[in-house]
Formats: C-alpha cells, sequence, structure tokens
C-alpha cells in the first residue's frame, strides 16, 4: 500500500515537471501567433473584465494603504522638498529671463510647440493589473483594440513616456514599460542632441535607467533632460515614439569619454504607481 | 497522503482562482516599502502543509500556470517553480508533520524564499539580459519579508477555506487518540504482557 502510494505520487509530480517542461519549450519555441500564445491571449480576454471588476472594487482598499505610505513617504521628502524649492526658484528666475528670449526666437523660426500631442489620438485608460514579479515590468490598461489601440503604440502618464503597447485584446492592452528588460527606446538629450538608446540598467529597479551608444564627445551633463529621438530623415524605418517625448532626468555618467559609456537617468515616471495613462493612438499625428 | 476529492478539488481551484485573482487586482498594485507582496507560493505552501505533497504540487502547478496566462509570462516557469514549493511543503508535512503554531511563518519565508530564487534561475537560464543588482535583491528581500509576515494570516485563510473538505488524516487521528488517553501500539503491548 505504502509503496503504491509512493510511486503515485511520484509519478505525478513526474508528469507535472514534464508538462512545464514541454510548456515552457513550446512556449519559449514558438512565435507570438503561435498556439499557446493565442490560448494564453484567449485567457487573459474571457479574465481582463474580472480584473478589471476586482481592480475597481478593491480601488478604496488600495488607497487607504497607498495614503498611509504617502504620508509615511511624505515626512520624508520634507527636507529634500526644501532644497528643491529654493533650487527651483532660481530657475523661476532665470527661465522667465529665457521664456522671453525663447517666444521672439519661436516666432523667428515659427515653431509651433515642441510637443504638441494633441493630434496623436490620445487614449486615457485606468491601469487593471501589474506584473506581480520584479522580472516582467507591465501593466495592463482597460483600453484595447475597440478603442483604436494597436500593438506597439507608445504610452504616456502625466510625467512622461512609460513603455509601449505590446500585446491588444478587445477591451484591454498589455503596456511593457521602459523599466522592462527587454525595453530600447531611442534618444537624444544634452543641448546639442545627442543620441543614445535607453535601457533598464537592471531587473526590478523602477528608477534606474541607462543611457547606452552616446557618442564619447556627447555633452551631456548632470541635470539633462532626456527625451525620445523620434525619426530623422536618414532613418530606414520610422521610430515607434514620436520626437520629445519625455523619459527623465541625468543623474550621473560612468566611464565618460569613453566608448562604454553609460549615462544613467532617472525616469520623470514613477512606475510604481500608475493609476491613469494615455496612448497615443496616432503617434505619427495627423489624419 | 491525503486522496483529493471532488469537493476538495473544487475548493483549492476556488482558492486559487481568488488568490491569483486577488494578487494581480490588489497585492501587485500596493508596493509596501518599494515591493510587493506574492500571495502565491504562500497560498502554495499552505496547501501543502494542509494536504500533502500530492495536492500541494498539482495545486502548485495549477497557480503557476494559471499566473503565467493571467501576466502573458512565459508559460511554464511559475508553475515549475510551485510545483517544486508546493511538494516541498507537502513532503515536509508528510515526513515531519510540524505542529507549532509558527510553522507557517517559517515554511512561507522558506517558500517565498525557494520561489524567488527558482524563478530568478529559470529567467537566467531562459537568457533574460539582466544584471543581478542591489534595487532587484533589495526588492526580493522586501517580498520575503512581507511575506513571511502574511504567512501566517494566509495560511488560517487557507484552512478555514479548506476545512470540512479535508479527509481526517490517519496520523493526526492516531497521534490524537495517544495524547487524549487512548493506547499506542507500544502501551497496549505492555498493557498485554502485565
Amino acid at each position: 500500500m505504502y509503496d503504491k502510494t509512493v510511486r503515485r505520487r511520484r509519478a505525478v509530480l513526474g508528469l507535472l515537471v514534464a508538462c512545464s517542461l514541454i510548456l515552457l519549450t513550446a512556449y519559449f519555441g514558438e512565435t507570438g501567433s503561435g498556439a499557446l500564445h493565442g490560448v494564453q491571449r484567449g485567457t487573459s480576454e474571457i479574465l481582463n473584465p474580472i480584473q478589471e471588476g476586482a481592480s475597481r472594487a478593491l480601488k478604496p482598499i488600495r488607497d487607504l494603504f497607498g495614503w498611509f505610505g504617502d504620508t509615511i513617504d511624505a515626512k520624508g521628502q520634507v527636507e529634500e522638498l526644501r532644497k528643491e524649492r529654493d533650487r527651483l526658484r532660481s530657475e523661476v528666475l532665470t527661465n522667465e529671463i529665457r521664456t522671453s528670449d525663447y517666444d521672439r526666437l519661436s516666432s523667428m523660426v515659427e515653431l509651433d510647440g515642441a510637443l504638441g500631442l494633441q493630434d496623436k489620438g490620445l487614449k486615457t485608460g485606468r491601469v487593471i493589473f501589474q506584473s506581480p514579479t520584479v522580472w516582467y515590468a507591465t501593466v495592463r490598461v482597460d483600453k484595447g483594440s475597440d478603442d483604436g489601440v494597436r500593438v506597439g503604440q507608445p504610452v504616456i502618464n502625466e510625467e512622461a513616456l512609460i513603455g509601449r503597447v505590446t500585446e491588444v485584446f478587445g477591451g484591454a492592452a498589455q503596456v511593457t514599460l521602459i523599466t522592462d528588460t527587454t525595453m530600447k527606446v531611442p534618444a537624444r538629450a544634452g543641448r546639442r542632441s545627442e543620441f543614445g538608446i535607453v535601457e533598464p540598467s537592471s531587473a526590478g529597479n523602477p528608477s534606474d535607467l541607462v543611457m547606452k551608444f552616446t557618442n564619447p564627445g556627447a555633452r551631456i551633463a548632470v541635470g539633462d533632460r532626456v527625451v525620445t529621438r523620434g525619426t530623422e530623415p536618414e532613418d530606414r524605418q520610422e521610430s515607434l515614439y514620436p520626437v520629445g517625448l519625455p523619459i527623465g532626468e541625468v543623474r550621473r555618467i560612468e566611464n565618460e569619454g569613453t566608448d562604454t559609456q553609460e549615462i544613467h537617468l532617472r525616469p520623470f515616471a514613477d512606475m510604481r504607481s500608475l493609476d491613469f495613462v494615455q496612448i497615443l493612438t496616432n503617434p505619427r499625428g495627423g489624419q | 497522503m491525503i486522496t483529493p476529492t471532488p469537493q476538495l478539488i473544487a475548493r483549492l481551484a476556488a482558492v486559487g482562482l481568488l488568490g491569483v485573482i486577488v494578487q494581480t487586482a490588489f497585492v501587485s498594485q500596493l508596493p509596501i516599502a518599494g515591493a510587493n507582496a506574492d500571495l502565491s507560493p504562500l497560498l502554495v505552501m499552505a496547501v501543502g502543509l494542509l494536504c500533502g505533497s500530492l495536492a500541494g504540487g498539482s495545486f502548485g502547478f495549477g497557480v503557476g500556470l494559471f499566473a503565467d496566462v493571467v501576466s502573458l509570462q512565459t508559460l511554464g516557469v511559475s508553475s515549475l517553480v510551485l510545483l517544486g514549493v508546493g511538494y516541498g511543503a507537502g513532503r515536509l508535512r508528510e515526513a515531519r508533520d510540524p505542529e507549532g503554531t509558527l510553522v507557517p511563518i517559517a515554511v512561507g519565508a522558506a517558500a517565498t524564499l525557494a520561489f524567488g530564487i527558482g524563478f530568478a534561475l529559470l529567467q537566467f537560464l531562459l537568457g533574460v539580459d539582466a544584471p543581478v543588482s542591489w534595487p532587484l535583491l533589495r526588492q526580493l528581500l522586501a517580498t520575503f519579508v512581507l511575506n513571511a509576515l502574511l504567512a501566517l494570516p494566509v495560511y488560517a485563510l487557507v484552512r478555514r477555506c479548506l476545512q470540512g473538505a479535508l479527509p481526517e488524516d490517519p496520523r493526526r487521528r492516531r497521534r490524537r487518540a495517544y495524547t487524549t488517553g487512548g493506547l499506542s501500539p507500544l502501551s497496549r503491548g505492555a498493557e498485554i504482557r502485565r
């Protein structure tokens, strides 16, 4: 009897391990349109309304927990914010002078505005799901193909670029954040718009991005803003991201002036507390 | 080893389904100290401790598969690791039968650690191009601490959900008989000799 029990236990264990390995191998080997991906998408399609309902129902409790966390964080940030206020005051004075210069210059070059996202087909969505593991930086929003959302469209929040759409369902879309290890964003920084590729510095670190492949002689300094590069006339393929979407601010530079120069930046967007996001359903603008 | 009844299977399915939905819709969106708790290893650990290795392993496989499907992650990664976690917790119950009140905390923490390390190893084996950084380790550590704190309530909740569906375990029944005045085989032998 005991032997039979042990044999049965081991057989089930072996069967389940084999199932896992087969699934893993098959999933890893197939393309995005393969059968397992299809099953996964179909199941997600069914579960999205449940998740959305659960997310909405549990939001008050999340907010309550968030309030406690924010209060504790806020106390720790008072001193830091005071310093920033002083710095910003002096910057405001400088910027006022620059603004008047800018107004004159912009009328000269007939610049219509730096970002001008109004014609990019912005769709506002609510985050209904966040990846439970640090290895995947993804969120799901309640806007999908029914709202004109397509794979590859950039996603922003009220602060900056946060990622791009990687899967689309009828009423929801999966967004891979720029802090995911699979993401690379062409960007530019500094006064001379130096080119580079922004990617996460490591998995599970949403507050540090790194800009690589910059020119060793690039004039980039701490505090410079990093924005999306957009498409240049000489590019063979059009960039997924329109020009000038803010990404982050340069914090430090490693191996400065060498081929392995790495520019670390802090993203403007707080990836840990995403609530509402906007999808650029017409990133190239126009009709 | 507990033979799963249809009632037990139904309850386990409900616990797994609800657990993953609560995890993705609530717990994952609630950062505490820069990290999130992860209910999956705790649920699997609780089922393993309550139902044994066969049910624990199968439940771990199911929960992992469901989590991978819902999160659009590589299928089979979570199920493989959680299968090991559930089986391990179940074997611990069958071989050692730990009784202390704080056992779920220790086993829950160990399950979280095993899940974190196993998941990371598989990610690296699958070719994730990411260096191990201090923030990553800090997040894993924070999740470990949060899960250790949550282990006891999760265990109690799972036990409550499964109560009534768990068949009487012969080993526990036998031990209860000894402690409440019943005769163990040894003392019975002594009685006969007398």
